[in-house]
């Protein structure tokens, strides 16, 4: 233990706490802003600096660990002063539009205005930088705006793995991005929206869809239909002031009818019907695996719902891809069956259908634009907004959400199993996926407790499970004995590490799960923030109480779905099927 | 290992044997991100300049992201993305040069090359530069063309000096 003095207060803290958590830990607060607890503490800001009796210069609390009986000020008049006047140098260099900027009010450079209350600019001089990227459907870079904090940075390259947002150039002339010939929307970005997530002012957005939502709504001429995935409802509360972990999904269902959209329907029914597809495509290849003499069966499979780990696979595997289940994700799916299924049942045009998906991700913009994501010239999902822009449009909209009433999803698309809400989180699909097959092969449920498999749930970067098949039905009588290998990854970095195994040829496992951002998307690019490892946890309990909440828990139970099968698809794997909830990828470049 | 002699006979060798030696450059440092600064040396040494398409060459090869390769060439003045051209131009403009006149000299060379600081001529002959302090403050306002010296330069006598070179 080591003993200092911070404010003339003496503490103990641990060897090598920094003096910024030393002081946490004590109930003092240092004034900070690129800091990310475990994630970027590299005091690249300056703002939480202190004062430490005997040293030179004033230091950088984040990054300078506490020492036997040093002496820290954390708000002498030097402190105060000096914070003050970096606070005015990252001013300099940043437009004060707060007016127009998607940020105000929601901006950690106005929080920390907030309290070192300026009375005027004293510096102003030329402005850095004034590029704006709008080339990617997902992500718009607005360089003016950059304070050069370099958390987008340190995801993208630590976390993520992929390597493309660095600060190029030096001093003044610095900016941050892919470099200078590279456009975001033709690089290898994934469009993981991470980097959105933790920029602290408004360089990094999401690409604005609600103007097009807006207009939809006001075309007489359309049917305007919506649909939600299921981590939304883990997140949008958190826009109206509600706790982390809040589920709003009643509320949120009679917003989006308030809104004016004609249907709501659910993505989690899609997400069933994903298991049911998904499923049975795994146990083909299972069956050819074990069953033929021939090496044609491809093992492990991999989860493709998350359309920022599938830009990834295609930019850094692309002779992996066999690998990849060929199941569309769940929103498209539902997309291209609104506008087939739905539309002969209610006899609607369905190129007067608009599909507005609205997701905790911006890959999705992305993922709507690919061109295997039209059928018969329409496409199958019209617009994708953000959880943050639907918060926005509620709000713009005047509508009341915390007064609002419960209200429920429409059918025949609405109905869905706790198997689905658990899509939202990493460890859900995989679990989801092996709740029906397990009970598809053996006849009987998935064993464990309230059906979880737990080493497959939590935050960890890479987690694994083995389930053993006993007594499965004559069908499956193969199968008997054999120790089914799952993995489960979150988050780009865990994904290459899974995947490097595979291009060796050492990968142990059948099946895995992959989710492009860390926790799945119940922290995916276009949730609200600030998103934390805390925050992270309140949402997952949030989206396994909804699963537990339920009566029905298993994707293959869902009488819509049974429904929908008999009425218009058939079987899993059908001529339908394939036509309309299947999907190819794409070799992409590895630059 | 490469040797300086094979980096020396760059000016006959054709794009591909250029594109061959960087890889075995590479090769050499064992692919290791740590080196990359000396490979981006020994490619600025075999290409004369370090266009897109090295960078994209080095960050497939060093399984890097070419956004990376750039971050860290553009951080160092050394590097250049622009070829330069046949004599590299560098007005002095440390405290003494500029006020003898530095900057009048210096915008001069801009008007006469038609470029601005950093670039080379279309015809590939001249590029532009700007020092601060060669410690030559006696010389003021001093220039330097490759390697030669020129002492108080006078910007009218700017086309004069640049038509004797060409």
């Amino acid at each position: 233990m080591i003993n200092l003095t911070i404010n003339n207060k003496k503490f103990q803290v641990e060897e090598g706490t920094t003096i910024f958590d030393a002081a946490k830990l004590n109930n003092i607060l240092i004034p900070h802003f690129c800091y990310m607890e475990n994630v970027h503490q590299i005091g690249s800001c300056r703002i939480c600096v202190v004062e430490v009796e005997g040293g030179k210069t004033l230091m950088a609390s984040c990054v300078t660990p506490a020492t036997e009986g040093m002496v820290v000020h954390t708000n002498s008049e030097r402190v105060r002063d000096v914070r003050k006047v970096i606070f005015e140098l990252m001013l300099s260099d940043h437009p004060k539009e707060c007016l127009s900027c998607w940020r105000n009010q929601n901006c950690e450079l106005q929080d920390l205005g907030n309290l070192i209350q300026l009375h005027e600019f004293r510096y102003e001089g030329a402005k850095s930088k004034d590029v704006v990227d709008s080339s990617s459907p997902s992500i718009v870079r607005d360089s003016s705006k950059c304070i050069l904090c370099r958390r987008c940075v340190t995801v993208c390259n630590e976390i993520q793995g992929v390597g493309l947002m660095n600060p190029h150039h030096r001093g003044f002339s610095t900016f941050i991005g892919p470099s200078e010939d590279e456009l975001l929307g033709e690089s290898v970005c994934t469009n993981c929206g991470q980097c959105v997530l933790v920029c602290p002012v408004g360089a990094l957005k999401e690409k604005d869809s609600t103007a097009a939502v807006w207009e939809a709504l006001y075309d007489k001429s359309k049917t305007v239909v919506v649909q939600t995935a299921p981590a939304v409802r883990a997140a949008l509360g958190e826009v109206f002031a509600y706790e982390p972990g809040t589920l709003v999904t009643g509320k949120m269902a009679a917003a989006l009818h308030q809104l004016g959209f004609d249907y709501v329907f659910d993505t989690n029914f899609a997400a069933d019907l994903t298991i049911m597809e998904e499923g049975s495509e795994f146990l083909e290849r299972v069956t050819n695996a074990f069953t033929t003499k021939e090496k044609d069966h491809v093992l492990p499979m991999i989860t493709s719902c998350s359309p920022g780990w599938i830009k990834f696979m295609e930019h850094r595997y692309p002779d992996q891809l066999a690998h990849l289940s060929s199941c569309k994700s769940p929103h498209m799916m539902l997309g291209a069956l609104t506008k087939t299924y739905f539309a002969e049942k209610m006899n609607i045009n369905p190129a007067k259908l608009y599909v507005v998906s609205v997701m905790p991700c911006t890959a999705k913009k992305f993922e709507i634009t690919r061109p295997e994501m039209f059928s018969n010239g329409l496409a199958d999902v019209d617009a994708v907004i953000t959880t943050r822009e639907l918060g926005r449009m509620i709000k713009d909209a005047g509508i009341d959400f915390r007064s609002l009433e419960d209200g429920e999803f429409d059918s025949p698309l609405g109905l869905s199993s706790g198997a689905a809400d658990i899509f939202g989180t990493t460890g859900g699909v995989m679990e989801a996926a092996l709740r029906t097959v397990h009970e598809l092969v053996t006849g009987r449920e998935l064993p464990g407790i309230k059906l979880h498999i737990k080493p497959l749930t939590g935050l960890s970067r890479i987690k694994t499970a083995e389930l053993k098949i006993e007594n499965p039905l004559p069908a499956y009588s193969f199968l008997n004995g054999v120790i089914v290998k799952v993995a489960v990854t979150s988050g780009l970095k865990g994904a290459a590490e899974l995947l490097e195994q595979i291009k060796n040829g050492t990968s142990p496992y059948h099946f895995i799960e992959i989710m492009g951002c860390p926790g799945g998307c119940i922290s995916g690019g276009g949730q609200p923030r600030p998103v934390n490892d805390a925050i992270r946890t309140m949402r997952l309990e949030a989206i396994y109480r909804e699963d537990e909440g339920k009566l029905l828990r298993k994707s293959h139970e869902n009488v819509d779905i049974q429904m929908l099968y008999r009425d218009f698809l058939g079987v899993p794997l059908g001529h339908k099927s394939h036509e309309l909830l299947h999907t190819v990828y794409t070799q992409r470049s590895k630059n | 290992m490469i040797t300086t002699d094979e980096v020396c006979n760059v000016l006959t060798m054709t794009a591909e044997e250029k594109y061959d030696l960087l890889k075995s450059v590479i090769i050499d440092y064992e692919r290791k991100e740590s080196n990359l600064i000396q490979i981006l040396h020994m490619a600025q040494a075999i290409f004369g300049y370090l266009p897109v398409d090295v960078q994209h060459f080095i960050a497939v090869q060093m399984e890097l992201s070419v956004s990376k390769i750039n971050s860290v060439l553009t951080f160092y003045s050394f590097f250049s993305t622009q070829p330069k051209g046949k004599y590299t131009v560098s007005i002095c403009l440390g405290t003494a040069c500029y006020v003898r006149g530095g900057k009048e000299v210096l915008n001069k060379l801009k008007s006469v090359l038609g470029i601005d600081v950093g670039a080379t001529t279309e015809d590939k002959i001249f590029s532009l530069s700007v020092m601060r302090c060669i410690g030559a403050c006696g010389l003021a306002p001093a220039m330097t063309i490759n390697k030669k010296v020129y002492k108080q330069v006078n910007a009218n006598k700017i086309p004069l000096i640049l038509g004797m070179l060409k």
